[in-house]
């Protein structure tokens, strides 16, 4: 084969260039739909491809650097292929094939920018994504990020008529600068006043407590603003829905984990020592983003932004995987330590399936349909089977449920929670059984928000009339759907292969694998602690659930009344059913808005008693964005109409102040 | 003395006279005139300064000038005030004799700032640190007293020119870089001034400034 001749450093390098072709192909036509979705898309396919084989070979074979000769003079580009960056970048192949091949099917009517331009930022973004799992000097790393950062902003605001799509831009580029500035910091702390911005110069390098403790907050801020973290999320619920559905899955799959990636590899690769509160401040910011994400996402009512928010708590049960990870790495518990990378890493690859997988069905539904409100879908399973269906395996994914991927990430990381014996500090001990609760709570809470957006989306009746009309996927899309869905399966019922292969990755990082404990109990069985303790054998639930499934159905058509029969879903004794009387979802999200009442900023408008027309009213707001956001405005725009003292509209004496500036600071200078 | 230091010195008095030139110029073309010589006389400067030091690098950045200052930029310009149609009219907010005289206290100034660093400095060429500094603040007084659009881009341009001859007195030219970049800067900056002043004077129908008053935010 191919692919094997060449080193997977080359051959990554290779897919990079490849797709910067592609997107600049796009250009040769830029008006032709058919050229770039039915020619360029599909061959952006391969790149996808060609990375999974490399990143399998990168992650079990030994680092690998290259120097690339572009860059400035003197500054060339460094790039290097570790198994934490093979992860990674298998994890990206594995979307972009995806949705690569939904968009192929997606982009059919011409929206906003044309199709070549789409092209170009599309494959761009891929490309950037790539480089900045390989950088491996500061330099580099920016400007990929940076990259990443622009093209997904022209992504986003694609279709820039839209007032409200241009101002969710704005405040995606916004928070992302502001990130960015923090990770440019943060290398600035990193490199130690050596000058030398290469990663393999700051592995070099001990900080002290304090320069440490300055670069991971930096790095968490920074990278946490790209990842949805707590005070620093509210981009994602207003970008995604702005955004096209493949971008969406794009940026929520793929570009948030570029994030993790960057705090996996500033805190267990450039810096050397770890402090164990990092780890605390990790574990709660990311258990209350998770928290915080699964309430609201339980009370959306747009689909996409749903999605979004369920992103948010994914993401913060992905940091606090990572906190957990520095605690047990920092009281010398390898094997622990360990077992939470794995499951940090894990529920990574996971969410990169089924949140692209999910995005992707909303895109579907909102093609045929034209609609994104949850309130005015429902019973589209009848006319997209093919959708429903996938979405049901992406739904029930992300809800964990055992034989799927979304489980097997979550028990794991549930398993080094509850089997972490006592560490040295007694309120840690007293911290981890509650932090285990709370993961617990956002678990049920997701699966809870997942029966919503199924249910409401494709059971039931059609809640409005034209939704008869909507028509399944074409062949493209179709592909696309099933390739994630058929991960989200893999990943569910091989987890013993997958962490055999995510062992290279923390056999590093923290000193240990956790393979040792898997030979004991085949490849059947895994047993992250020991098999006397727990374990699960995905193929045994998949057995056991199909067995059971079919003997019902066996014994039902067998002994009870042996025929199918067709009647109205939900009907509960009621004969004259109609679509206004099943649940809804602002209904279905009622108990939680009760419950958690006070993190939400609701205003209800009540119809009176003697209203002819009666309305009614209910927003949910999120309370942040008045206690943290506005007063930041605010005080920026008193500070900047203090400016505006100095500001004359004539240029003259604007060069003046900076004439009589300068002269001021040379006579200082005598 | 040697001569190369006679040569540089000269060449620096000669920078020094057109800035004061520039500065009472009133028609633009010949503004224009002044600051393709300028660019001139500053080429002929590193050259000097690269053949007596042997910094084979300041050749490059010689050429740099040549192709950007002498040529490229002026040729724009000169397109630029055809066909904006505004070759003559220069209207200064201060009259022509009081910006002389305060242009002499700047360089009074300047000579006295620089005294202390080209003390400091060991190359051939310290003595001219003075004048560099003159030519970025008269190029700057030239900004502040014209009121169109065009002289001032002059005098930016001028002042850049003023800032790359200080960097050739005191370190032999900055990092190769620095120095590309910069002269990306400048031309992009140019390009984009060009297009400006199309919308300016579409929008104002003139290129005075003093309309521009109006854009403040209340």
């Amino acid at each position: 084969m191919l692919p094997a001749a060449v080193p997977p450093l080359e051959l990554i390098v290779g897919v990079v260039s490849y797709w910067m072709v592609i997107g600049l192909a796009g250009l040769l036509r830029p008006l032709s739909l058919y050229f770039v979705s039915r020619v360029l898309f599909p061959l952006g396919i391969l790149g996808g491809m060609v990375l999974i084989l490399a990143a399998l070979q990168g992650v079990a074979s030994q680092p690998a650097d290259l120097v690339l000769p572009l860059g400035l003079p003197d500054l060339p580009f460094h790039i290097r292929l570790d198994p934490l960056a093979a992860v990674f970048v298998g994890l990206l192949g594995i979307a972009a094939v995806g949705i690569s091949f939904f968009s192929a099917g997606y982009f059919r009517r011409v929206q906003g920018s044309p199709p070549g331009l789409l092209c170009l930022q599309y494959h761009l973004f891929l490309a950037a994504m790539t480089v900045v799992l390989l950088a491996d000097d500061a330099y580099l790393f920016m400007v990929a990020w940076e990259t990443m950062a622009i093209t997904s902003y022209f992504l986003v605001t694609s279709n820039h008529k839209v007032p409200e799509i241009r101002s969710a831009g704005f405040l995606y580029l916004l928070i992302a600068h502001v990130g960015a500035i923090a990770i440019l910091l943060c290398f600035g702390v990193l490199q130690g006043g050596q000058g030398n911005y290469t990663f393999a110069a700051m592995r070099q390098i001990e900080l002290s407590a304090f320069w440490g403790s300055a670069a991971f907050a930096l790095a968490l801020f920074g990278f946490g603003a790209k990842a949805g973290l707590l005070p620093l999320h509210v981009w994602l619920p207003e970008a995604h829905p702005a955004a096209p559905s493949p971008i969406s899955a794009l940026m929520s799959g793929v570009m948030l984990k570029t994030a993790i990636y960057g705090i996996l590899r500033v805190t267990f690769d450039l810096l050397q020592v770890q402090l164990w509160w990092w780890g605390v401040l990790a574990l709660v910011l990311g258990l209350l983003t998770a928290l915080f994400g699964v309430m609201f996402a339980a009370v959306q009512t747009d689909m996409k932004r749903l999605l979004a928010y369920s992103s948010i708590e994914n993401i913060g049960v992905i940091v606090a995987g990572i906190g957990l990870t520095i605690i047990f790495h920092v009281y010398q518990q390898p094997h622990l330590a360990a077992l939470s990378l794995v499951a940090t890493l894990y529920h990574c690859l996971n969410h990169a399936c089924f949140k692209s997988l999910l995005f992707m069905v909303t895109g579907s539904v909102l093609h045929s349909t034209h609609q994104r409100s949850l309130g005015k879908l429902g019973g589209l399973i009848r006319n997209m089977p093919w959708v429903a269906m996938t979405a049901l395996i992406g739904s029930l994914a992300i809800a964990g449920l055992p034989p799927l991927n979304g489980f097997v990430s979550e028990w794991l990381l549930l398993q080094a929670f509850l089997f972490s014996p006592g560490i040295a500090n007694p309120y840690l001990n007293m911290l981890v059984p509650v932090a285990a609760a709370a993961l617990v709570l956002a678990a049920a809470l997701s699966a809870y928000v997942m029966v919503k957006f199924y249910g409401v989306i494709f059971l039931g009746q059609y809640r409005e009339p034209s939704l008869a009309e909507a028509r399944d996927e074409g062949p493209w899309a179709r592909a696309g759907l099933v390739w994630l869905s058929a991960w989200c399966v893999l990943l569910g019922i091989l987890p013993a292969t997958v962490i055999r292969l995510l062992d290279n990755v923390t056999q590093p990082l923290v000193d240990f694998a956790i393979g040792s404990n898997l030979e004991r109990t085949g490849w059947l069985l895994i047993a992250p602690i020991s098999p006397e303790r727990s374990s699960y054998g995905p193929l045994l639930f998949l057995l056991g659930i199909t067995g059971t499934v079919l003997l019902t159905y066996f014994l039902v058509r067998r002994f009870y009344h042996g025929r199918e029969r067709r009647v109205a879903a939900w009907d509960c004794g009621f004969p004259a059913q109609n679509a206004r009387m099943q649940d809804t979802a602002e209904g279905f999200g009622q108990p939680i808005k009760q419950i958690f009442e006070p993190f939400f900023r609701i205003r209800r408008q009540m119809p009176g008693p003697f209203d002819a027309r009666p309305t009614y009213s209910a927003t949910t707001e999120d309370r942040l964005w008045y206690w943290l956001y506005l007063p930041v405005a605010r005080l920026n725009e008193r500070l900047a109409a203090w400016i505006g003292i100095l500001q004359h509209g004539r240029i003259y004496l604007y060069l003046l102040y900076s004439f009589v500036t300068l002269l001021g600071l040379l006579m200082f200078m005598l | 003395m040697t001569l190369s230091t006679q040569l540089i010195n000269l060449m620096a008095a000669l920078l020094l006279l057109i800035a004061f030139a520039m500065l009472a110029q009133r028609r633009i073309l010949s503004l224009i005139h002044l600051f393709a010589w300028q660019g001139a006389v500053l080429t002929a400067n590193s050259v000097i300064v690269a053949y007596s030091t042997g910094q084979t690098h300041l050749y490059y950045s010689a050429l740099l000038t040549l192709a950007l200052k002498v040529i490229v930029m002026p040729l724009i310009l000169h397109r630029l005030i055809i066909r904006l149609n505004i070759k003559w009219d220069v209207e200064t907010l201060i009259n022509i004799p009081t910006t002389m005289l305060v242009g002499i206290a700047l360089v009074v100034i300047s000579f006295n700032v620089a005294l202390p660093i080209s003390q400091l400095a060991g190359t051939i060429t310290r003595s001219t640190l003075g004048i560099a500094v003159a030519i970025v603040l008269l190029s700057f007084l030239m900004m502040i007293t014209r009121r169109k659009a065009v002289p001032q881009v002059i005098g930016f341009l001028a002042m850049e020119n003023g800032l790359f001859f200080a960097a050739t007195s005191t370190t032999y030219g900055m990092p190769m870089v620095v120095e590309l970049g910069i002269a990306l800067d400048v031309l992009v900056g140019m390009l984009i001034l060009g297009i400006f002043f199309f919308q300016v004077r579409q929008a104002f129908d003139s290129l005075d400034l003093k309309h521009m008053e109006r854009l403040k935010e209340e």
